[in-house]
């Protein structure tokens, strides 16, 4: 197949297991281009892709889109449920809609792009990956993130970065709160710089200047007697 | 798990299709909710001075002719009684508390599982579409409806533990998640008069509904009322006689999507229930936020 060709897929006539089987063969030509039609919020679209393809989900998807995702670049033309993009390893996932909760979960790499809000626990464990959201997050967004960068255009809900390890969080709204062990840092020229290349990257337009950093007060490292109520 | 799905149509003109359009939504949570489903729905109101009653029974056999006699005869008003499956549908002047005693002295088995002015509760045990199928709902003609499918947790696999559960005049409740608090919170609501059928947690969060509203609070109030005092996991999705509403617990670990068109309003655990619906492509689609009260009158927009 000619990596100009579009090939498109619908969900409804071929079924989930014949669409994720077919975009997972070790055939599968790099570059191709493919689209999902009617994915009626089905569940673990696009899941475990392994290669540098093209796919354009046209509609609204279920959970766990996109997850386990390496190389490939998916586009979900629409809102997208729990757990978009879980576990990603490399590559780009965009949602052009809003997002429930949980996305970009424990991913290690790649970029994640949501254009509207994701709601709560958004980059919860992350461990490498990007993620760039238009609009806000909800509560518990970061827990336990351990690395990565999570940059949110508009506000945070409650506890964010509780438990937080080393991943960078950047908003430039209002944060309700911060959770454990989580604090505002000072934003460095290097910081607006990765902001800004994350932006430029997710082709979202804002100010890098304009966001505040938040990050780990690397006090819950160790176990400490005087930390008990924080635990 | 459990499934839960509320729709309110906003175009008057897809209100003859609302059982139809409503089918798919609760069919798709079968696989959330194998063991039970119910749905409330709002239709054919009645007139000012009467109300209209969702009665149970165990079997489809039952003399209900007998039930609308009797009433007539000891209360000497009217009374009309339609049969569907194993409910009945009775309309009458008679007050609640009337209906009530009379019921538990002369058909204890028979249950009264809602009352108003439009709403009707159908619920039963086995599988959605079957259920669905039982009390002909694929025809209904009506406003809005909201359904649960139930995957037992906290009690018995019995109808009388299917939801929803009515909590007032044209008032009900469905409940996906599991409440901690419900044994010390019956006791509770016991001793302050409300009466309990069942084991069930989503009951106990149905009578702490009807108690709050019978001391004057609005809907909106009751259900702020219930994150204080509520403790566990729930989304409930509560109809009323205008429309429905939606709460989350602060955690807010149980799914739930809501979306809006120009014709409709829905809400589900899983979106895949509102992709059936028209135009849901297009539809505004998010997930609700913890802790916080959505209501849909039936004017305007989704309000929270």
């Amino acid at each position: 197949m000619s990596t100009s060709h579009l090939e498109k897929l619908n969900l409804q006539t071929l079924g989930l297991r014949a669409i994720n089987s077919q975009l997972n063969t070790s055939d599968v030509t790099p570059g191709s281009k493919w689209e999902i039609t009617e994915p009626q919020g089905q569940h673990a679209i696009a899941c475990g892709l392994q290669a540098n393809i093209k796919v354009d989900i046209r509609g609204h998807v279920g959970f766990y889109c996109a997850g386990m995702n390496e190389q490939a670049d998916v586009t979900v033309h629409g809102h997208a449920g729990v757990g978009i993009a879980e576990n990603m390893m490399s590559g780009q996932v965009r949602v052009t809609g809003n997002a429930s909760q949980a996305a970009g979960a424990t991913a290690h790499g790649g970029l994640l792009v949501i254009e509207g809000d994701a709601s709560s626990r958004c980059g919860i464990s992350m461990k490498g990956i990007n993620i760039v959201v238009g609009g806000s997050v909800g509560h518990m967004s970061a827990f336990m993130a351990q690395s990565g960068n999570l940059v949110v255009c508009g506000d945070a809900g409650e506890a964010l970065g509780d438990s937080i390890y080393e991943a960078r969080l950047f908003v430039r709204g209002n944060v309700e709160n911060l959770g454990a062990d989580c604090i505002e840092k000072p934003m460095t020229d290097e910081h607006i710089k990765t902001v800004d290349g994350l932006l430029k990257k997710a082709g979202i337009d804002a100010n890098a200047k304009e966001f505040k950093r938040y990050g780990s007060a690397r006090q819950l490292y160790n176990f400490d007697i005087d930390n008990a109520d924080a635990y | 798990m459990c499934g839960i799905v509320g729709l309110y149509l906003k175009n008057e003109a897809l209100r003859p299709k609302l059982g139809e359009l409503f089918a798919p939504m609760l069919s798709e949570m079968r696989s959330r909710g194998p063991d039970s489903a119910g749905v409330a729905i709002y239709r054919n109101s009645v007139a000012e001075s009467e109300t209209k009653y969702s009665l149970a029974h165990d079997s489809s056999d039952y003399d209900w002719k007998a039930v609308d006699t009797g009433i007539e005869s000891t209360f000497e008003c009217e009374a009309r009684i339609a049969q569907i499956d194993t409910h009945a549908i009775l309309v009458t002047t008679l007050a609640e508390s009337d209906l009530r005693g009379w019921i538990t002295e002369h058909h204890p088995e028979v249950r009264l599982v809602g009352s108003g002015q439009s709403l009707e509760i159908f619920k039963e045990v086995g599988l959605p579409d079957d259920v669905y199928r039982r009390f002909s709902l694929k025809e209904a003609e009506g406003s809005h409806m909201i359904g649960h499918t139930r995957m037992a947790t906290e009690s018995a696999v019995t109808t009388a533990g299917s939801h929803p559960f009515a909590t007032g005049s044209d008032l009900c409740l469905v409940h996906n998640g599991s409440l901690s608090n419900h044994n010390r919170l019956r006791e509770q609501l016991q001793k302050a008069g409300l009466h309990f059928q069942t084991e069930n947690d989503t009951e106990v969060a149905a009578a702490y509904m009807t108690w709050k509203l019978r001391q004057g609070l609005s809907l909106h109030d009751a259900l702020e009322g219930a994150i204080d005092d509520l403790d566990g996991f729930y989304t409930f999705c509560v109809g009323t006689g205008d429309g429905f509403a939606v709460l989350r617990d602060p955690i807010a670990c149980k799914h739930a999507v809501m979306a809006e068109t120009d014709d409709w309003v829905a809400m589900a655990t899983e979106f895949r229930s509102i992709a059936t619906l028209p135009d849901s492509n297009n539809a505004n689609i998010w997930e609700p936020k913890p802790a916080t009260v959505y209501t849909w009158g039936g004017t305007g927009e989704v309000e929270h």
